[in-house]
This record gives structure tokens, sequence and C-alpha cells, in this order.
């Protein structure tokens, strides 16, 4: 996991000045030395896996360069990290959340800013060594160094990800990466989050030099690669203080020819001009950070320097002060608590996986075990079945090689890890049993016997449905303390959710097994409560059940996504019902409307019933809502998807059918149910909550999650909408008793 | 049974000859009197055949490009077996075998030991084979000679390897090639247009042969580079080696040690005699040299390498009462040998690290027990890295699960005479080159034991040892 933190550096004020008399002595996170007029300084953050750009940090290195800079003896520098997975990730988050107003934070940048611009003026010329992430702050820091050497290590990334948390480059980042970068990439950089690999970095001109990771020799790889590093960055700055080796390198004719196009003012405004509508076009304008990072860049470029890097301090300030920025570092911190293990360490690990049934869902959950190196037998009933599935894990693992992030050797060793069978042959040696086969409980109990019979008294017997309870699966089982659920979500391999749900006979060490598996496989874990629908399609099918009844009441498919995007939701509700399956949401709609009776009503589950009756079961019968398969991009209404919900057409009451209406319709019908899943114990905390609805249904990020979103709207002003909705619809909007709790004491907050 | 009295009895150790030859040396060694008295014993193994180097010969090793240039791999070949029926006057009815090694196959001669042994003036009632293991594919020639002979099967095998670098097929690009195919196929005149107008320009971009690991698409010499850097291994520290060996090679090649090359009358050119390869500079020639694979911060460059070489080589390998019986003088027993590997990225070419301790537990010796090393010279920053690797407890406890480190050669036993950076380095016919130098090495110093060891693309290595036969 690459740990997002975000972009600037921060200078520490008092604190500091205390110590200042034993400093030299008690220097904690930066060394240097003087090698052959060379001074190789040395980060390293002793309190963390990770460097950041804390206050700590930061003071030790302005006293170690002015040491340096104060040194006639010191000819060139090199900067170096002694962690093996990092150069520099960034700086604190909550080191920005612990500000209380935009000009706090705006001062925070500005002394960030100025530290860099001395690194930049540097008498003597410093190196980079970059080994490992070097993210937000810490490339700022590395973009103001003369020189840049990086090693090609699969863990070393560039990067400026601060709009992934609201925010952006603070230090400096939006003002030298253009001029660095270009134009284009530096958008691209800056506007996506994205991280760059080493061989990219070089051909943008992000770094001048890379150097291979090495083997073993006498020492372990990753100690003797950074020393090496070091050896490399330190003829470099040799060669640059002796003026052999030069900062500029020769410009192509293709680079030259995109200098003159840029330096055309008319030219640049048009891509102001296409990112900014690209950027609305993308975001619908629900998150800030993007439009103020264009705005940085312009006026750095148009207005000069100084303009710029206060353009660049003032918007760091504001956006650090945004309902986005904190939605979005709740998720960031929500993420990383999901990335553990809170039940311990497992009495065993599971090093043979057995996966029933090589659908969609099984042939994911393969791919992504073996592709830790986890052993798997993939298990079918038929041949076509086995060889479909086969054929997807080989197609996922192929596409990563043609992206070139796996060789394809690298690729065939994982595909060794998968057997694909049609028997139980080896099941003996399974810890743990995963079945995806149809959802359907009498098929479940078949195959909960079947497997039974086969697999040793360790092993764990987890089942992947969607809605089912867990108990009602386990009434099989000989052995319910081992049976667990675990909900992927669909692609598996790309959807990083995954939400465990025990019973109250699941033992802790099941649970703590199904959970270090996930966690192997990539995953951001929830654990949550048994019961119909768990906690994601339980929030999921009332609003999908409100989409129904809109989509009844004469909203188009196409109305209603945009309603949905509108608001947030990375897929609209028409094409996520299309995606998820009609037959899967008829059945859901149909259990879970049995389970909890007309809070789960609003539209007819016959409209859905209906759509599977004739074929139209979403994107992969190629009919559902929509139209899919035509090659054109415009998606096409499903005319006879249409005619169905014609004749099952309702009154649209006027008073809460506008369009904001409508929004909120569908939102606090899913935000309620999942305030009842909390109030009701399913949901253990607000945080998974929040993880999950986000990482699993898309919720809107910006939003940071229903609780927060609670918080953040206000419960009062939820529970009024919801009391006008109950009105013209009914008991589907009534307000669940904690809602209503927050909503009466507005001290209440789900997340502090 | 009886016949198992019989081998063990002939295969007797200390000859007289033998143990006057100690004596003599106890008398410079005294201190190492007992140790080396105790650990010089024969290494023949009751049940198990000895196995003898009857004689080894090469064509001159010469840069790919030069005399060679005309010729086909199996012209190399020939030269190299039809020397070894002159040097040792063997019937060429008394071969029940041929095994030969080759890396870059000519595809018009797959099956090169066949093509070569046809007109060698072996008997075409003697079979042969081709078999390929990168740099140690005469290694593996001779290996499988021994296995054949040591289960029974024959009892006289030829054993060598051909490389020939100044042609390499270079192939038309697999779309090109699948249009060509089809091509053959379509019967209409239409069908047949259509395809070679479905030719594009980026068809005709040939397909070269790169000494890079498939596994890895790293070349050789990139990884060397690494290797050299993970050890630590100095520019200096490479030349310096590069230089010895070039400068041992002239030696023994102006003393007349080389005696294994024999002279080849190339067809429409002259008599080749002498390798030419061997240069041996300055160190300040050295230096000026830039990196050739890393750039430019790198350590391995075109004169601190092997460089691309056109040779063969061939031995004759029999049972020693065989030989005895044809009334031959053995120059060697060939004893235990190992095949070993590991990652073919980051350990490419340590193979003589991991399998010198082997072998040599295998056969109960010592590295001190080793009078002669022949080890083969790919990259002088690799054999430095091996070197330190060989030296080093911390490597052999972390990655080759030993205790202790085995300990590197001594240079004064270590290729002597030249190795393949600066004799060359033919990759299939280099094998035979080692054995055959650790043979004449051991008759000329009177050593007792020598240790052949090679690394090979793929991330493999074999070593070898090899017993001087009494003289």
């Amino acid at each position: 996991m690459s740990p997002m933190t975000t972009g600037f550096w921060v200078k520490g004020h008092g604190q500091r000045s205390l110590s200042v008399s034993s400093a030299v002595l008690a220097r904690t996170h930066v060394s240097y030395e003087v090698k052959d007029n060379v001074a190789v300084v040395r980060i390293n953050d002793p309190t963390s896996k990770v460097n950041t750009l804390s206050r700590h940090m930061q003071a030790e290195m302005v006293e170690v360069m002015n040491e340096i800079w104060g040194n006639a003896a010191v000819k060139s520098a090199v900067l170096i990290s002694r962690k093996p997975g990092c150069f520099i990730a960034g700086a604190d988050i909550n080191m920005i959340q612990a500000c209380k107003t935009a000009e706090e934070v705006t001062s925070l940048s500005q002394e960030g800013q100025k530290i860099f611009d001395q690194v930049e003026k540097s008498p003597i010329p410093i190196v980079a060594a970059i080994n490992g992430s070097c993210l937000g702050g810490g490339l700022e820091f590395a973009i103001a160094c003369q020189y840049r050497i990086a090693t090609k290590s699969k863990k070393t990334i560039l990067g400026t990800p601060e709009v992934m948390l609201g925010l952006l480059p603070g230090a400096g980042g939006t003002q030298r990466l253009p001029k660095m970068v270009g134009l284009p990439a530096a958008f691209d950089m800056m506007l996506t989050g994205k991280n760059i690999r080493p061989d990219k970095a070089k051909k943008m001109g992000l770094v001048h030099q890379l150097v291979d990771p090495l083997g073993p020799g006498l020492k372990s790889p990753e100690e003797r690669t950074i020393e090496y590093l070091e050896e490399v960055a330190v003829d470099f700055a040799k060669g640059l203080a002796g003026r052999k080796v030069t900062v500029e390198k020769k410009k192509g004719l293709v680079q030259k020819i995109q200098d003159f196009v840029m330096g055309l003012p008319p030219v640049r405004k048009q891509i102001y001009k296409t990112v900014h509508s690209k950027v609305m076009k993308q975001s619908k304008g629900l998150y800030p950070a993007p439009l103020k990072i264009i705005e940085c860049i312009q006026t750095g470029i148009e207005k000069g320097n100084a303009a710029g890097y206060l353009t660049e301090s003032q918007n760091f300030g504001k956006l650090a002060m945004t309902s986005e920025s904190r939605a979005l570092i709740g998720l960031y911190h929500g993420q990383v608590t999901c990335k553990k293990n809170h039940f311990g360490k497992p009495e065993r690990d599971v090093k043979k996986l057995a996966v029933l049934g090589a659908g969609l869902m099984g042939a994911g959950i393969a791919q992504v075990t073996i592709d830790k190196g986890v052993a798997t037998i993939l298990k079918d009933t038929t041949e076509e079945g086995l060889a479909r599935g086969h054929q997807q894990v080989y197609k996922g693992l192929n596409d990563k090689t043609k992206k070139k992030s796996l060789t394809t050797f690298e690729r065939d060793g994982i595909m060794s890890l998968l057997s694909g069978q049609l028997d139980y042959r080896d099941f003996e040696n399974a810890d743990m049993v995963i079945e995806a086969v149809f959802e359907d409980l009498s098929i479940k109990h078949k195959v909960v016997k079947e497997v039974e019979a086969v697999i040793p008294p360790h092993c764990i017997f987890a089942t992947n449905t969607s809605a089912l309870p867990i108990k009602d699966i386990a009434a099989a089982s000989k052995r319910p303390e081992k049976v667990i659920g675990m909900h992927y979500f669909s692609p598996v391999d790309k959807m990083q959710l995954l939400e465990i749900i025990t019973t109250n006979k699941t033992s802790k060490d099941t649970t703590a097994s199904a959970v270090a598996v996930g966690l192997k496989q990539g995953k951001v874990i929830i654990v949550v409560g048994d019961g119909p629908g768990f906690y994601t399609t339980r929030c999921l099918a009332p609003m999908l059940a409100e989409a129904v009844r809109a989509l009844q009441e004469g909203v188009g498919p196409k109305k209603l996504d945009s309603l949905t995007t509108g608001f947030g939701f990375p897929v609209g509700a028409a094409t996520l019902a299309d995606e998820v399956g009609i037959d899967v949401a008829a059945h859901v709609a149909e259990d879970l409307g049995k389970a909890f009776g007309t809070r789960f009503g609003g539209g007819n589950v016959e409209v859905l019933k209906m759509m599977v009756q004739k074929g139209f079961k979403g994107r992969k019968s190629g009919k559902g809502c929509y139209v899919y398969g035509a090659k054109s991009k415009e998606k096409k209404v499903n005319s006879g998807a249409e005619d169905i919900l014609k004749s099952f057409k309702l009154t649209a009451p006027p008073a809460v059918s506008a369009d904001e209406d409508i929004q909120y319709r569908l939102v606090s019908r899913f935000v309620n149910e999942a305030v009842l899943c909390l109030q009701e114990g399913i949901l253990p905390d607000p945080v998974q909550g929040d993880i999950g609805a986000v990482f699993g249904l898309g919720f809107p990020p910006c939003l940071g999650g229903p609780f927060r979103f609670v918080d953040s709207h206000g419960a009062d002003k939820l529970v009024q909408k919801m009391k006008r909705f109950e009105e013209a619809y009914g008991n589907q909007f009534t307000p669940c008793q904690l809602l209503l709790d927050h909503a009466k004491d507005s001290s209440k907050r789900f997340h502090k | 049974m009886a016949s198992m009295l019989l081998t063990s009895l002939r295969s007797s150790p200390l000859t007289s000859v033998q143990a006057a030859q100690f004596a003599a040396r106890s008398l410079s060694t005294s201190v190492h009197l007992q140790a080396q008295a105790k650990s010089k014993k024969t290494l023949a193994k009751p049940g198990v055949k000895n196995i003898v180097l009857v004689d080894g010969v090469r064509t001159p090793f010469l840069q790919s490009g030069t005399t060679y240039a005309d010729l086909m791999p199996h012209d190399l070949a020939r030269a190299a077996l039809q020397g070894l029926l002159n040097r040792t006057g063997l019937p060429k009815d008394a071969v029940d075998y041929i095994v030969y090694g080759t890396v870059i196959q000519e595809v018009k001669t797959s099956n090169v030991a066949r093509e070569a042994a046809l007109g060698a003036g072996f008997s075409d009632k003697t079979p042969a084979h081709t078999v390929t293991m990168a740099c140690i594919s005469s290694n593996q020639a001779m290996t499988t000679a021994v296995g054949l002979i040591a289960a029974g099967q024959c009892d006289a095998v030829v054993a060598g390897g051909v490389e020939f670098m100044s042609d390499v097929p270079i192939r038309h690009s697999r779309k090109m090639r699948k249009t060509m195919l089809s091509l053959n196929k379509a019967k209409t005149l239409g069908a047949r247009l259509s395809l070679l107008g479905s030719i594009r320009l980026a068809h005709l971009s040939p397909e070269l042969p790169a000494v890079a690991e498939f596994s890895t698409a790293e070349t050789m010499g990139h990884s060397a580079d690494r290797l050299a850097a993970a050890f630590g291994v100095s520019r200096l520290e490479q030349d310096e080696f590069a230089l010895r060996s070039h400068t041992l090679a002239k030696k023994a090649q102006d003393g007349g040690m080389l005696s294994d090359v024999i002279s080849f009358k190339v067809p429409g050119r002259d008599i080749v005699s002498k390798d030419n390869g061997i240069r041996p500079a300055t160190m300040e020639q050295l230096a000026k040299l830039k990196p050739a694979f890393i750039k430019p911060h790198g350590t391995v460059t075109a004169a601190n390498s092997s460089f691309l070489t056109d040779g063969a080589s061939a031995v004759l390998i029999m049972s020693e009462e065989k030989a005895l019986a044809m009334g031959y003088k053995p120059k060697a027993y060939l004893r235990d040998f190992v095949y070993v590997s590991q990652d073919p990225k980051d350990q490419l070419l340590l193979g003589p690290t991991y399998a010198t301790p082997k072998v040599l537990e295998k056969s109960g010796l010592t590295l001190n027990d080793i009078d002669v090393f022949e080890f083969h010279e790919a990259f002088a920053g690799q054999i430095m890295a091996n070197l330190k690797a060989m030296e080093s407890d911390w490597f052999a406890q972390t990655y080759m699960g030993r205790k202790t480190k085995v300990g590197a050669p001594p240079m004064e036993k270590f290729n002597t005479w030249g190795g393949s950076l600066s004799l060359g380095h033919p990759f299939a016919a280099t094998g035979c080159r080692l054995v055959t130098t650790v043979a004449h090495r051991l008759q000329k110093e009177g050593g007792q034991y020598g240790l052949v060891a090679a690394c090979a693309a793929g991330g493999q290595g074999h070593a070898m040892v090899i017993e001087a036969y009494p003289q």
C-alpha cells in the first residue's frame, strides 16, 4: 500500500527552538556525511515505516542544509532515504487537519514554498536519489533539486496524489511541474494523481537517470540497492560540481515544436478551456480541487511566479477547509483502518484455496488469489464453465502484461498456481473454500454438504453470496463455526471492497483467517453482522427500489442516470442496475422485500421480473435499461424496457418530484438504511459503513460515505426532507431512530 | 561381482609414479604434509566405472567475422572432429556415439552433430545427437558421454561443441512469417494477391537474436553489470582481471601451452593455427572504454567482457578399460559433476558459486585439495562477483543454505593459461576447452585434482572434478 500523503512542507516553529542547543547531537531523522566534497544527506524517520515531511523532519533538514551551505568544502550534495521502499511519501495529513483556518494552512504552504525555493536556488548542485515512493511533498522536494536519479524498482513511484485528498500540491508543485514536464503532462499528473513509474518518469523528463535495482550480493538486495544508488548519485553530484555532467538535455524536434506551440497564448488558452470542461464533465463540478489546480497552473504561467505561488498557497488553504477534502481524507484514514486485521493472526495461513463456481465472481476471486502467490483450485461443474472462467483469469493477467506491469513469465508463473477442475480432487488439502455458485439456498446447501465431505477439519467454508443470510446457509453445515460470508464485488480484480459477514456462531479465528485472505488479495475489508442483505446489499436495495419507482413515474433511464451522477455517484442508477444484473436485482428485491416488508417497497418488483422474462437482464444479456453491444458510444435506451415501464406507469406526486427531490429520495433511502444497520448492530462502526458504501457501491466519494454525509449535511435537514417524502409515499421514508436522535441533537456526530 | 572386483583393482590408488611424485611435493610443503597426504587419494568409487579423457582438441578460437566468416557451423565442428581423429589416430569405427553441443542453431543443421560427423570421416553407422544448455552445452555433451559409458551402453564417445557467431539466423517478423505460410496455402491468384497486399512495412522488420534471457528480456551484459554492482566489484578490479586474462593467455600461447589447438586450413583462406582475440593492453587503454550495457554509470565494457567468437572443440571420452585396451594413455579421469540452477534475473551468472561447493562435497574434497582451477570467464565482473560470493559466509548462509562459505580459489591456481575473456568464448565449445585445459595443466604442473566451473544463460551452472591420470 502506498501511503497517500499530501504534498506540502511544514516548518515547525516553537517546538524546535527549545531543543536547538542539543540538536546537533540529537538529530534523529536527518544525518549527513561529507564524502569527497559531496554531502550525502540521509533521511530516515525512526518512528515510521515511511518518511514524511513532518515538523521534526523538516526542522532537522533545514539545519542540515544550512550547515552544508555554510561549509565551503562541500561542492555538491546528494539527498537519499535510508528506507528501502520510501524516499519521501509526502507530508503528514494530520498536520493539515490540525489547522483551524484557511490562513493557517496557507502560511504552512508558504513556508514550504520558501524552503524549496532555497533548494532550487542552492549554490551547490543537489542530487535527489530516489528509491521507493516519492509522492506529494516528496516529489515537490525532488523537483526543487537540480538533478534526479531514480531506481527502476517496482516500489519506486512518483506522483502528486494530493487531488485524491481534495487538495493540491502546495509547495511549489503547481508551479515547477508544468515547466519541467510541459503543460499537458503536468495537468495529467496533478489532476489524476496517478503514480508514475520510473521508465515513464525518465521519458517525461521528471528524472534524469535511472538505476537498476540489484540482486543479492554481500548484503541484502534492498540494502545494497540503496548503497549503489548512493554511489551512482555521488558520482553524478561530483560530475555536476565539476561541470562534467550537464542538467539540460538536448531537446528533440518534437519537443521543440511542442515548446513553440505551447508558447502561443491562444493555444494555452484553448488547453485551459479544454481541461476545464473535461474536469467539469468528469467531476460534475462536485470536486473543487481540480479546478483550483487549473487556476494555480494558469496563474503561474500567465501572470508569473509571484502570482502563481501566491495563488497556490491561498488555494491550498481554501481547499483544506472544504467538506470535500475532509470527506476524502476521512476515506483515506478509513481505508487505512480497513486494511488491517483487527482479529489477530489466524492459527494457520491459507496456503491452498478452493473456489467453487468458475463464473464471473469465482474466476475473479481465483485471479486475485493466485496473483498473490496462493495456490488455488477453481472448480466448476461443466467444462464450458471452467474454460470460460480459466480464460477470464488468463485474460485478466494477460492484460497486465500488455500494460507492462507483469512480464509474460510472471504471468505464466502465476497461472501455474491455478488448477481448473471438475471434481473434488485435492480438496483434502484446502485450507479455505469459497463458494460462488448460483444464489439459491438449496443449491448452497447441497454444496456445503458435498464440500464438507471432502475438506479437512480445519478448512474454512466461505460463501460469496450477496443477499442470502449466512446463518441460513450455515444451517446445512456440521461445523457452523467454520462458516463465514465473503461478499466480493464485481469485477473482483477491480473492485477494492470485500464485505465479510460473521454469524453469531462464526469463530474469531475463522474471521481472522478470512480477513487475512482478503488482505492478501489486496482488498479493503469491512466486517459486518449477518442478516438479509448484510450491509451493502441492504443499503443498495432501497435505493434501487426508489430508482424503479422513479422510472415508473416517467423519469427516463438517462435522466435518472444524470441525476445520480450529478449527485456524485460514479455510475448512474439505471446503468448500475444493468451492471449488477436486472435478474440479480429482482432476486434481491424480492428476498429483501419479504424480509423487511414495505420499507423496501417503492418500485414494483414486477417491473424487474417482467424485464427478466423478456431477457432484459442487463449488460450481460445485451439489453437492460439500455441496449449494449452497438459500437456507437452513445448508449441507447432499450425501447422494450420503456414499454414495460409504461405498462407499470405511476403518477409522480408533484410535491416531491423536482430533480433535487428525486436525488434526495434515492440518497435518503440509502443513508437511512445505512444508519439503521448501525443502529441494529449489523455495522460495527460508521467508518466501515462509509468505506463499504463508497468502495463497494460507489456512494459519492466527495461526500465521504453515508455517515459523513449525515454529519456534513445535517441530520435534521435530512430528516425534514424524509418527512416530506414520507407524507407522499409512506413508511419507506420513515427515518430510523438513530437518525432521529442525531437530528434532535446537533452535537451528535458519527465522525468526530 | 567379479567384474566389480576387477574394476576396483584396476583403479587401485597410487601407482608408484604417483607416490614418488607426492614424496617430492611433500618436501616442499612440509607444513601441509599430513593434510595433503591424507586427502590425496584417488576419487574412484566402488561399483562406478572409471571414465577417462583420452584427448581433447579445438580449432583456434577466432573473433567472429574474421577468417571463419564464410563457413557454416558444421564446417567448424567437422574441423574439430577431424582434428581429434588425427590427434588420437582413432579408428573411425571405434566410436560408439557422438554428442555435440551448440547454442545459436543454424536452422539447416539443427542436428549439427550428425552433419559434422558425416563429413569428418566418422562411420555413417555412428549415431550422433546435439545438446544445448547455453554456455555449458559441451559440458552437457561430455557428461552425456560419461553417462552413456557409466551405464554400460557405450565404451567410446566423442563429445564437443561448436559456436558460430559470424552468421546467426535472422528471421522475418512473426507477422511476415504468418503471411508467407498462408501464401503457401492460398489456392487462387486473388487469394495470393490479397495476402501480398496485406504486407505492411512493419512486417519487414526482422527479428534479430540477442544474447538476452528469454524469461527476463535482460541482456547478459546488463545482468553482469548489475551482478558486479551487487557484489561491489569496481571497474578497476574488472579491468585488472581482464588484463590478467589476456596477459596469461599471451604467455601460454607464446609458451606453447595451448597444445589443444589444432591447425585448420580454412577453405579459400589461410591455415589458422592461433587464437586471435588475445590482446594484452594497458590499464590506461582499458580505462578509456565506455560502459557497454548500463550507460553511463555501468562498469562492464567491451574489454572486460568475453567477445563474440567462432570455434569448435572435441574430446574423446572412454571407459578406462577400453582406452587401455586400445593402447591409449589417458590424460585424466572425469569424476563427479553437478549441474545447478538459480534465479535467472539476479543470480544469472552465479553458477560457479553454487556448483563448486556441491561438487567438492560430492567428491569429499575441499577447496584446498584442488590444484588447478578452470572457470569460464563470461565477464571479468562475473568472475570477481563469483569469487566474492564464494568468499562470503553471509551469502552462503542466506542464499545457499550452507553453514559456511566454500572459499575463493587462490589466484595462482586460477585460469593461469588465460580464459574466455582472452582466448575467446564460442558458447558451446568452451566446456571442452576448460576440461582439456585442466588435464593439460595437471600434467604440466603435476597436480592431482582440477576443478571446472561455469555459468550459463538461464541461471544455470556446472562444475566437474577432474583427476590427473597417473603418469
